[in-house]
């Protein structure tokens, strides 16, 4: 009996092609829709947590001025002491770098492009998780005389010297001429997009003294050890900062200290939020795709009250009616459903290859989507094969 | 007093009892004021091998009577006895399974599933009495030969002029073998020469064949065709070959 009412949905399916699939349309959209979303936003939860790991695991920066609201007020700068106090007093820290940002226009062999300038130590290198593809570190004279020798990123490298080992190479920065020494292996993208491998590092104290021209520090990156108490450890600088800027115990601090893990925490959760949000709104389009099925049901059932009539007067009975009415519409959507899990599959290959991002397949909202859609059939179908069923096969068989 | 469809064989069928037996059968319309009597107590008996032709102007309850003995429909009050059993007060489903079982349709109409194949028409009835495809092929064949449509199975209605387009439909109607052929003004829309050609298979399946047929007509000319006429004016019976048949031996 199923069988056949499946038999005699699918010739009817077969009999109204365009029909059948105009009617499809909404489901396949809203089933692509929901996947494409949910698949992309796991894509992106995993390239930001990715990304944040690149950042440097257990990684602290700690910059002037209150975290936020109004009046950010700048408080003090830092100075390279006050690195120098934290690696001393604080324990379990793995590297602690001072940095003095800036940026400038480089130049070399006549092209030149603009890039971060990082003026900091080695333990910028280990705080940032950064490894050298080429070359050698800042030696301890680098650091203490303020040489200008420079790291590259692997992105300033392609802009200004394409294929060429850059290593011994000159780099204007800016009035300066520095010697590349080393070159860093590339990153990639970092967790706002930025392109982490536009980056030159030179030696802090030749910053200070060839770059901004004062004894200032931007902010001071911490690498703690594994398995320490972040918060314990940024307990014990924010201590040692307070008594070190002679903070008044009902003064609030001047600086504040960011925690990367828990900002990668807060994007994953917030990227979460986002592909809920937005597999809300692509449910939203299922749901209509369905009453899209209803609508066109309706219709059918009107337009085919004679046909009705027909398999009533020759003996079919409500119930066959219903079901065949009712495998119609879950064929339809069943369908559609199948439709949209091939289109999401392409969508999803294609938009993670344009948007660099991880594609994940999850094989539970594939699935997820596809008895949900078939589900809207059954829902959505059962009103116009109620209908169809409860006709008068002698009404029906009058209808013109 | 048994109202299932069960009750019902095909074998038993006394020759010497109708087939149909209408005992009082009236039907009312509307409630009140706006009531209205379309059959106003018929006393009707078909035997089995009998072709009937029931004819009347429109309004005289002829087609009422058809939907009733169609079981299409159930009357207000009265009795119809089909093979002795009582099936007035079926349900909607008892009444389908009897349809289904027991009785092919042939409507003015012709009323073929537009887009499907003459073949697949015919197979409709028997996929809804669940008989496996093989049988149904064949049968559906059968069927159509025997109207003198073989080679046209795979047309669709479109393709079929009406005179086919009915032939289709008698096999449809046959493809069950069926106690009855109800026939609802099944010349209505075929111009003459056609008209006959209709009535001629039917005459001839009649004939040949043994079926009974019911056939509502309001041309003469047709009802020549049956062996028997009945004539309703106002909702009932105003004269029947039978009984005058009976009233001159």
């Amino acid at each position: 009996m199923f069988l056949n009412a499946l038999l005699l949905a699918l010739r009817e399916i077969r009999r109204n092609l365009m029909r059948s699939f105009l009617t499809t349309l909404g489901i396949v959209i809203g089933v692509a829709a929901v996947i494409t979303m949910i698949t992309l936003g796991n894509g992106a939860t995993r390239l930001i947590s990715e990304q944040i790991s690149s950042l440097g695991s257990n990684l602290l920066i700690m910059r002037t001025g209150q975290r936020m609201g109004p009046g950010m007020s700048g408080g003090a700068r830092f100075r390279i002491a006050d690195a120098e106090a934290i690696e001393a007093q604080v324990s379990s820290l793995k590297a602690v770098a001072p940095v003095v940002n800036n940026g400038a226009t480089l130049v070399a062999g006549g092209t030149n492009w603009s890039s971060a300038i990082n003026g900091s130590t080695n333990a910028y290198l280990i705080a940032g998780n950064w490894t050298l593809a080429a070359g050698r570190q800042f030696t301890d004279e680098d650091e203490k005389l303020g040489k200008a020798v420079c790291i590259i990123g692997s992105t300033v490298r392609e802009k200004l010297f394409g294929t060429q080992n850059p290593l011994g190479m000159e780099l204007r920065v800016k009035k300066m001429t520095c010697e590349i020494i080393g070159l860093l292996a590339s990153k990639g993208q970092g967790a706002m997009g930025q392109d982490q491998d536009d980056t030159v590092i030179i030696p802090i104290r030749t910053a200070q003294r060839r770059l901004t021209g004062n004894q200032f520090v931007s902010s001071i990156m911490m690498s703690m050890k594994d398995g320490v108490d972040t918060d314990r450890v940024m307990l014990q600088i924010r201590s040692l900062m307070r008594e070190r800027r002679k903070l008044a115990d009902n003064d609030e601090d001047d600086f504040n200290i960011l925690d990367t893990k828990q900002i990668a925490q807060t994007l994953s959760g917030t990227v979460g939020t986002m592909t809920s949000l937005l597999g809300a709104v692509a449910a939203v389009s299922l749901l209509v795709g369905g009453i899209g099925i209803m609508n066109i049901m309706l219709v059918s059932v009107t337009e085919r009250t004679r046909e009705i009539g027909i398999r009533l007067a020759i003996g079919a009975l409500e119930h066959e009616v219903l079901l065949q009415f009712l495998t119609e519409a879950v064929a339809l959507s069943a369908f559609g459903g199948l439709i949209g899990i091939v289109l999401a599959l392409f969508s999803c290959l294609l938009l993670s290859h344009l948007m660099q991002m991880p594609f994940l397949f999850d094989p539970s909202i594939n699935l997820l989507s596809f008895a949900f859609s078939a589900g809207i059939g059954v829902v959505f179908g059962y009103m116009p094969a109620r209908r169809a069923a409860s006709l008068d096969p002698i009404e029906a068989l009058r209808h013109e | 007093m048994s109202t299932s469809v069960t009750a019902i064989h095909p074998e038993s069928g006394d020759a010497s009892a109708p087939l149909i037996a209408f005992r009082g059968i009236a039907k009312s319309y509307g409630q009140g004021q706006a009531e209205f009597q379309a059959l106003r107590g018929i006393d009707l008996e078909v035997y089995g091998g009998e072709f009937v032709a029931v004819m009347g102007p429109s309004g005289s309850g002829k087609s009422t009577a058809m939907n009733i003995l169609g079981c299409l429909d159930s009357p207000s009050s009265g009795a119809y006895l089909f093979q002795g059993v009582h099936v007035e007060n079926m349900d909607r489903n008892q009444r389908a399974l009897l349809r289904r079982n027991f009785l092919g349709f042939v409507f003015q109409g012709f009323n073929l599933l537009a887009r499907t194949s003459a073949q697949e028409n015919v197979e409709l009835p028997l996929l809804y009495r669940g008989e496996p495809p093989e049988k149904r092929h064949k049968a559906a064949r059968e069927s159509l030969a025997l109207v003198g449509l073989d080679g046209w199975e795979h047309h669709t209605p479109a393709e079929l002029s009406g005179g086919q387009q009915q032939r289709v439909a008698i096999a449809r109607a046959l493809v069950t073998h069926p106690l009855v052929l109800l026939a609802d003004e099944p010349t209505g829309n075929l111009d003459s020469k056609r008209s006959h050609e209709i009535m001629e298979l039917l005459a001839r399946l009649n004939r040949e064949r043994q079926i009974t047929v019911l056939m509502v007509t309001h041309e003469p000319d047709m009802a020549h065709y049956a062996r028997r006429v009945v004539h309703f004016v106002d909702g009932l019976v105003h004269s029947d070959d039978a009984q005058e048949g009976k009233a001159c031996s």
